[in-house]
This record gives C-alpha cells, structure tokens and sequence, in this order.
C-alpha cells in the first residue's frame, strides 16, 4: 500500500465524528475510527452478512475471505512469522485473561513467581493475581523512579529470583513511559522466564515487530487503533500455542467432536470458539490498512511533535503537575494534576467546550497508590490531534482555575 | 471561553464555598459509628465518623478526598445530619442529597454526588442495626 503525506487535516476528513466540533484527547482510552473501518464494517452488514468457515454459498466465502485477510494483515504489521500466531480475541483483557488460563493453569506451579511492574494496567495485574491464588504462586512488581520508568535493577534483582513469568505493558496508558521492552524482554528470557507484553498502547502509536522483541506473547486490542471494539489480537508463538490447551471451547474450534472426546482444530481456530465478531474483524482489517497507509514511524513522529507541543504548553500553566518522563521518552499521553481542582471537576468543565479529557485511575490503581493520587487528568493524542486541540485544554484548565480561584 | 452563565449551572458560589471550606471536616476522636466508601471508578474516598448519644447524632466529622461535587456533597449532608435522631436520618434518600445540592448532576458524576449518602447508609444504619439485634 502506498504510504501517504501525513496532513493531519487531510486525515481530519476521514473522521466523521470531528465534524461534531469536540476535541478529543482521550485516544489511550478508545480511539476514534475513520469512515474506511466503519464502511468495511457497513459493506460487511449490507452485503455479505454470513457466518464464516460454515456456510457453502457464496457470500459466506466473501465473508470468510475478508475475516481471515485481517490476520495476514495484522501479521504483516506486527511481523509475526505465520498467521497461526495470530489468534482473534475481543482485546487486550480477553488475549491476557487467554494466556493466564491456558497457559498459567498449565505451567504455573505453586511457588512460582510471577513479576509485573507497578505501570500494568488492572487487565495485566488482575488476571495473573487470580492464577497467583489459584496456583499458590507468587507475585512481585517492579517499581518505578521519580521520573515514572520502571527501576531496571530491582527488574535484574527479581530475574535472579527464576521467575516462571514475566509480563509487563510495553508504554504504560497512565503515563506514557515508553519501557525498554527488547532489553527487558532478553533479560527475562535470559533468566528462563516466559514473557507477554502488553501491547494495548504500542500497537497503534509505533511500529511493532514482535520477532524484532522476541516475546512469547504479544496483546492488544482493536478499538485503540482505529478499530471498532470488540476485535483484539492475541500473538503467541507458534511451539507455545501449539502445546497449549484451549481457552474457551465450543463450536469453531473442533475437528471432530465425539461423545468419547473431543479433537480440537489446529492454529489459530484452536482458541477461537463461537461464532466470532465477524464484522468487528473485517474493520480491524481496514484499521491496519489505513495505519499501514499513513506509515507507522509518521504515526509516532506525529505524535512526538504534539506531545512535545502539549507538554511545553501545559507545563508553563501554574499548579499543573506533569507526571511521568519528559517528551523524549514518552509515547502522546500525559498525565497531571492541577493544585485545588479535582479531575473529575476539570474534566466536567472541559466537557463545556467539547473537550474530551481522561479523569480518573486510568486502570492503574497501584500505580496511582505509588504517586501518592486517586487519580489525575489525562490528555491523549493520536493520528488526528492537532496543536489546536491542545490550545482549547489549555483553555479549559485556565477557565477550570478561574472558577476554582 | 465559556460564559459565567454555564459556571452557575454547575459550580455554583455554594457549592464551590463547601468546597473549599467544608463544614464538619476532619475526625472524631472517639466515635461510636465510623465508615469509610469508596469510589471505585475514580478512587475517591469519603468516610464518616459519627458521636451519637440517644439515637441523636451528637456530632459528625467527614474526610478524605474527591472532586467538588463529593466534597460539596458530604459537606452540607453533614450540617443536615448534625443533631438529627438515626430514625429520621435513614429517610434521608437520593433525592433529598440531589436536591440539597440543587444542580443538574449529569450521570456520570452521579456518584461523586452520592458517595457521601452510601457512607451514611451503611455506616449509620449497620449499627443502627445491630443494636436492634441487643
């Protein structure tokens, strides 16, 4: 596909909803989605609407062609070797929860040790607690530094420890810290541990080349890239997956079911039962062709240059504090606080100009615990952001601290 | 920028003032009810201690932290509870706290507006509760 010009006004026109006026600085939360991914998604419905790998008539195969063109798609952007490694989840929080209880049930022993880091998101802590407590295994977490990056020694210390797993988000949704994650994902391997990383945020920011990282498994979700909800991804290597029992069982995923026992399909149907989220798929397919088409280093120096624009520009507002790195090592999401205004008020006054800001924990509890906050305000930027977005924030936060004053 | 006219809607001068000088702030020392809620999509967190002499509230503190609306909230609902009898308090519903703060609560921050009334429905009317049960 040919790699177009970035101009954000240009990529502007290809998104309905900022013809409503809003300015919409939540894109770590849901992405918006261009008219390419909902009309894929509409022709699907319209014109093909079928089951997929069932049906012998003809637009039940233009069905199944399309829902499984997005895997070759999806590998191709991720660089995974074969499209067995691509298995179809609803996101990040299905694809992790997938691992944890094929996976974890599997290989995780009583006494194991599990290491996380205080920047996962709920969805990469909660999942691997549950096995944690059904396993009788342990879980430690990496801290951070003041500057929000996680503490590389005591990451070292605990490898030493032989952990069983280690998972860890590859840019962290709250604060943005980029992890060096091919370093820390060696390191763990080194140490004999098997790695996920969470690549809900990474995904759709930067380029990814999982081979390039060498993790075992790698999770995201559709809808943060310009996809519709509902369809993630989940990598995993091939000899892991293979050796793995299924997830969820039923229709799809079998080759023959008999009433003395079951023969479950191969890679990737293995872990896909049910009648799957079809449309949902084909418009992630879209979403990774339009990401494709803009170029994902244009993607990521886009977003350097707002985030350096927005962090100078909210830096110079007085009582804002900015948590996490500095520009160089972030990805476009920041988080700050204002001396005397709750988020949830600024994010309320926010809303009076459109503007669509993050106020909350983020998913990130422990995380908000070590920063000593409940929560903060959050700005998020992607494809579409434009400096002028940034300016109304700026605005509604001088408006939020004239009403506090 | 948006106009004054907007502000009043929602952070009204009263509301603001609760705010910024809440009423009833801080602990009791020894208290006989003390509860504390949370709000699990923010993380805020309003607790209640309560002195309460012949089924009267005696005297009643709130503390931790949230936005204005919760703040605001907890604020005046204490000036109403302070001297109140238990009975009377546990009529106190939803409606009255919305109506009290007299703005337009969008749903999302219907429960900043309300932590404040879960803190005094389960820490008041427990104990309300087991002493009927001596």
């Amino acid at each position: 596909m040919a790699v177009r010009t970035f101009d954000v006004a240009t990529i502007r026109k290809d998104f309905p909803i900022f013809e409503t006026g809003i300015a919409y600085l939540d894109s770590a939360n849901t992405s918006q989605r261009p008219r390419q991914v909902t009309s894929a998604m509409m022709e699907y419905f319209e014109r093909y609407n079928s089951n997929i790998h069932r049906a012998a008539y003809a637009i039940a195969e233009t069905a199944t062609e399309h829902y499984e063109a997005t895997r070759e798609k999806v590998r191709a952007f991720i660089n995974a070797a074969s499209t067995k490694e691509i298995i179809y989840t609803r996101g990040t929080t299905e694809g992790i929860n997938l691992v944890a209880a094929s996976w974890g049930r599997a290989n995780i022993r009583s006494g194991d040790l599990i290491v996380l880091t205080l920047l996962d998101h709920h969805s990469n802590i909660v999942p691997w607690q549950l096995l944690a407590a059904d396993k009788g295994a342990r879980v430690e977490y990496v801290d951070i530094d003041d500057k929000g990056e996680l503490r590389l020694d005591q990451f070292a210390d605990l490898l030493k420890r032989g952990p069983k797993l280690v998972a860890f988000n590859l840019i962290s949704n709250a604060l943005g810290t980029v992890n060096p994650a091919a370093e820390m994902v060696a390191q763990a391997k080194a140490a004999g541990a098997t790695v996920l990383v969470d690549g809900a945020q990474s995904t759709p920011h930067q380029p990814v080349d999982v081979r390039a990282l060498g993790c075992d498994f790698y999770a995201f979700s559709g809808h943060k890239m310009l996809g519709p909800t509902g369809a993630g991804i989940l990598y995993g290597r091939r000899e892991l997956l293979e050796a793995m029992p299924p997830f969820m069982s039923g229709g799809d995923m079998i080759k023959t079911v008999r009433i003395e026992g079951t023969m479950f399909h191969e890679l990737p149907w293995k872990f896909e039962a049910g009648t799957q989220a079809i449309a949902e798929v084909i418009g992630l397919g879209a979403a990774v062709d339009y990401l494709t088409g803009l170029g994902m280093d244009a993607v990521r120096a886009h977003e350097r240059e707002i985030t350096e624009y927005a962090f100078e520009a909210l830096s110079e507002i007085e009582g804002l504090t900015l948590y996490g790195p500095p520009p160089s090592r972030r990805a476009g999401v920041i988080s700050f606080s204002i001396a005397g205004i709750h988020p949830h008020d600024l994010a309320t006054i926010a809303d009076r100009d459109q503007v669509c800001v993050r106020a909350g924990h983020h998913c990130a509890m422990p995380l908000m615990t070590r920063l000593g906050v409940a929560a903060t305000s959050r700005a998020s930027f992607y494809v579409y952001t434009e400096k002028d977005e940034v300016d109304r924030l700026v605005g509604s936060i001088k408006e939020a601290q004239r009403i506090f004053s | 920028m948006s106009t004054s006219a907007a502000d009043d809607q929602f952070y009204r001068e009263y509301i603001l003032d609760h705010y910024k000088n809440p009423r009833n702030f801080g602990r009791l020392e020894h208290p006989d009810i003390s509860h504390e809620e949370d709000n699990p999509l923010c993380g805020d967190v309003i607790g209640m201690d309560f002195k309460i002499e012949d089924g009267v509230i005696e005297d009643i503190r709130f503390h931790g932290r949230g936005c204005a609306i919760s703040q605001a909230s907890a604020s005046l609902l204490t000036e109403r509870l302070k001297g109140m009898a238990l009975e009377e308090a546990k009529k106190i519903d939803k409606a009255d706290v919305l109506g009290e703060l007299g703005i337009q609560i969008s749903p999302a921050r219907i429960k900043c507006a309300l932590l404040s009334l879960k803190v005094l429905k389960v820490g008041a009317y427990g104990l309300a509760n087991d002493e009927e049960g001596e």
